[in-house]
């Protein structure tokens, strides 16, 4: 199963690299990995997608980087209510033929094209990775020249932020 | 008070502030300045001859202390060479820090001379690391070094310092406080768990204690005694755990696991609750985890909680420090009068009395020449089994663990996790430069001391007694033994061929070598060696084809053993 991890460590050089040797070492399965900065100037927020057989495989993931020095707090976000999002930017061939029909496509996505030229289309489309994957899917029958996505980031609902749960 | 003064000057006092007695090391381009720092400043230095003895030196002196280690090295290979004594460490939970020299600040990245990504490299195998880059951060960079290395769960910290910041002019200040957002080590736990652990024993009907290397890392084995003392209750030990409990103690039933007893495997496998006392129920201990004691409640004490539940399914989970735990355990246990402790468990002690008897010096083969176990057995008799024994590792080490009787916690320094050839000398040094009036005995084979034997010129310099045994059988006697066992007798580069003069090498170095062949020599060259007041390395010719028994087969259950006289 997966899980997602909201993972707020110290805005420090050499935390990531702290967090990807211990994922690592101790052979955990990684989905996605997204870091950034928050609210706060000294603190960066890692959202974690970790793929485990079981809670007990999970404990261990949280208990390791919990271990982490520079970790200060963990997050399990699967059973709170969150909105999770991925961004994804897809370069696809566009002729003058299909053209509108890759716009009809963009639209029912609500997706946004970033920019335009006589060969290809450069289009962004933020959701739920399944949306992203179905999205992908249909830009195939278009030709796809270059895929790039952020892994995912997700945000508890509600008024109570990760630092205080 | 602000001083101004150069960051190397910074580094040796925060060493003075953090109780720094001695550092391990040797000197290079970028730590030149720090080197210069610890002249001026006449600070205690040991030079070893390689950067891994300095590592293994601090490890040792921190096992037998209880202190914190140091160790200096410089950049590049002088970091390097440290690796394998911090991943010894670290696999151990053995306090220390390291401090290396790291190239210019405009260098790094540019595979400058001596460069290494130190930082990167010493990431999995340290409880933390730095790099300081910027001077000012330096008084804070060690003091948390040092914490860190020392609470909680104890672990090495890695402190790369570039030479700029060593080079640097800055007002010292060194930090009283600590403040790390990630990092509060758990002392007090949960006390209801502690009362529900009381409870399960107390409902058990075949109980054991399991006590490993967290007893003697927080130095709670008077506590274990007293929990001992109180309820009768059988107990076994893992390799690091050895010296908790004294071997001639009646509840205690050795070692336990590949090498363990027959009384330790058999009543792991029968026990119906198994209580791990700073335990991480390593694989050399459980063997096939899912045939690890099958009937038994696990309640697992331990101050990490990425411990619980990461080999073995615990039942019940009693976090936070021994020192906390332990005592609370007794107060409970003790509403119990022992004889009613005693009565609940009398089939099963006596049970256990059995498979005593049945392990009892089963596990020596026929050979003839000088029988290694006995080597172990008559220096345990002549140091009143009293004397602080580091192993290197391999047949020697497990024969140590069986034979020696260990009667103090702190006294057998070994690398049991990581389980480093090389060891043994090294940590031999530290441990006698702490303890100058306890003998020191090294535990060693033809194997192992040369994987260090430089450091031989460093106990001749410094002129520590340490008594160095090697139990020569010019094989490299556990490959030797798996090949022998499990290899059809294919002795693939497992032979030392016994060129190499053991005595001779010592002597070259300055230290005094006695060799023993006959069986009928070695008592006396034992009492001679123990009684030289130097040091002196014993070489004693030990048959090669003499296994370490008994031995669980890898993969194979604790309960099927191959005992002496039955492969």
């Amino acid at each position: 199963m997966k899980y997602t991890l909201a993972v707020l460590v110290e805005n420090r050089p050499g935390v990531l690299t702290h967090i990807s040797g211990l994922i690592s070492r101790r052979a955990f399965n990684i989905e996605s990995i997204a870091a950034g900065y928050t609210e706060e100037t000294d603190t960066t927020r890692i959202t974690i997608s970790v793929e485990v057989d079981n809670e007990v495989e999970l404990e261990q993931v949280v208990n390791q980087l919990s271990k982490l020095i520079d970790v200060i707090k963990i997050v399990n976000l699967t059973y709170v209510e969150a909105i999770e999002r991925e961004l994804a930017l897809i370069k696809v061939k566009a002729s003058k033929t299909n053209r509108s029909d890759l716009v009809n496509v963009v639209e029912i996505f609500r997706a946004k094209i970033i920019d335009v030229n006589r060969e290809t289309v450069a289009i962004e489309l933020t959701g739920e990775e399944s949306k992203i994957d179905a999205f992908c899917e249909v830009l195939l029958d278009f030709g796809i020249i270059e895929i790039v996505r952020t892994g995912k980031i997700a945000l508890s609902r509600g008024p109570i932020p990760a630092k205080e749960m | 008070m602000n001083l101004e003064m150069l960051g190397a000057q910074a580094v040796i006092e925060c060493l003075k502030a953090e109780g720094v007695e001695v550092v391990f090391g040797y000197p290079g381009g970028h730590v030149l300045t720090l080197y210069d720092a610890l002249y001026k400043a006449d600070f205690p230095h040991v030079l070893t001859r390689h950067e891994q003895g300095a590592v293994h030196a601090a490890d040792g002196y921190a096992r037998a202390t209880g202190k914190t280690g140091v160790c200096i090295a410089t950049s590049g290979p002088g970091a390097t060479n440290l690796i394998t004594g911090i991943a010894t460490a670290y696999m151990d939970s053995v306090p220390l820090v390291a401090i290396t020299g790291q190239v210019g600040v405009a260098a790094i990245g540019k595979d400058a001379f001596q460069e290494a990504d130190v930082r990167g490299i010493t990431t999995p195998i340290t409880k933390h690391n730095y790099l300081v880059k910027k001077v000012q951060d330096l008084p804070r960079v060690m003091k948390e070094a040092f914490y860190i290395a020392r609470t909680g769960r104890p672990g090495p910290v890695v402190v790369d310092i570039s030479r700029d910041v060593l080079n640097a002019v800055f007002d010292f200040e060194y930090p009283d406080t600590v403040m790390i957002r990630g990092y509060t080590p758990l002392i007090n736990g949960d006390a209801d768990s502690v009362q529900l652990a009381a409870e399960s024993l107390a409902a058990a009907k075949r109980p054991v204690i399991f006590i490993g290397g967290g007893v003697n890392l927080s130095d709670t084995s008077a506590e274990l005694r007293k929990l001992i003392e109180i309820t009768g209750l059988p107990a076994f030990s893992s390799l690091m755990g050895l010296g908790c409990l004294p071997a001639d103690c009646p509840e205690h039933l050795g070692m336990v696991g590949m090498h363990g007893t027959y009384a330790a495997n058999m009543s792991t496998m029968e026990c119906d609750l198994l209580l791990g006392i700073g335990v991480r129920f390593d694989d050399r201990v459980t063997s096939l985890i899912k045939d690890f004691a099958p009937h038994a409640k696990i309640v697992h004490f331990d101050i990490d909680p990425a411990e619980v539940n990461k080999n073995v399914r615990a039942h019940l989970r009693v976090l936070g420090d021994l020192r906390w735990s332990l005592p609370l355990l007794c107060q409970h246990v003790s509403l119990r009068s022992p004889r009613e402790w005693r009565a609940g468990i009398a089939e099963w002690t006596e049970r256990i009395e059995m498979w005593k008897q049945k392990n009892s010096a089963a596990s020596r083969q026929t050979t003839v020449g000088i029988k290694p176990q006995t080597v172990i057995e008559e220096t345990s008799r002549l140091t009143q089994n009293n004397s602080v024994i580091v192993t290197d590792v391999g047949q020697h080490q497990m024969w140590t663990a069986q034979y020696y009787q260990f009667q103090r916690p702190r006294s057998f320094l070994t690398s049991g996790g990581l389980g480093t050839m090389g060891y043994g000398l090294p940590a031999a040094l530290g441990a006698q430069l702490s303890l100058p009036d306890k003998t020191v005995v090294l535990f060693t084979g033809d194997g192992s001391i040369m994987m260090n034997c430089q450091e031989l010129a460093t106990v001749a310099d410094l002129g520590l007694p340490i008594k160095i045994i090697v139990l020569n059988n010019q094989v490299l006697g556990m490959v030797n033994q798996w090949q022998r066992m499990f290899y059809g007798r294919r002795y693939s580069h497992s032979t030392t061929k016994g060129h190499t003069d053991l005595v001779k090498l010592a002597e070259a170095m300055g230290v005094a070598g006695l060799r023993v062949t006959e069986p009928e020599q070695l008592v006396s060259a034992l009492e001679q060696a123990l009684h030289m007041p130097g040091p002196v390395l014993v070489e004693i010719m030990v048959p090669s084809d003499e296994d370490v028994l008994p031995m669980v087969p890898p993969g194979g259950r604790l309960d099927k053993m191959l005992l002496g006289g039955e492969n």
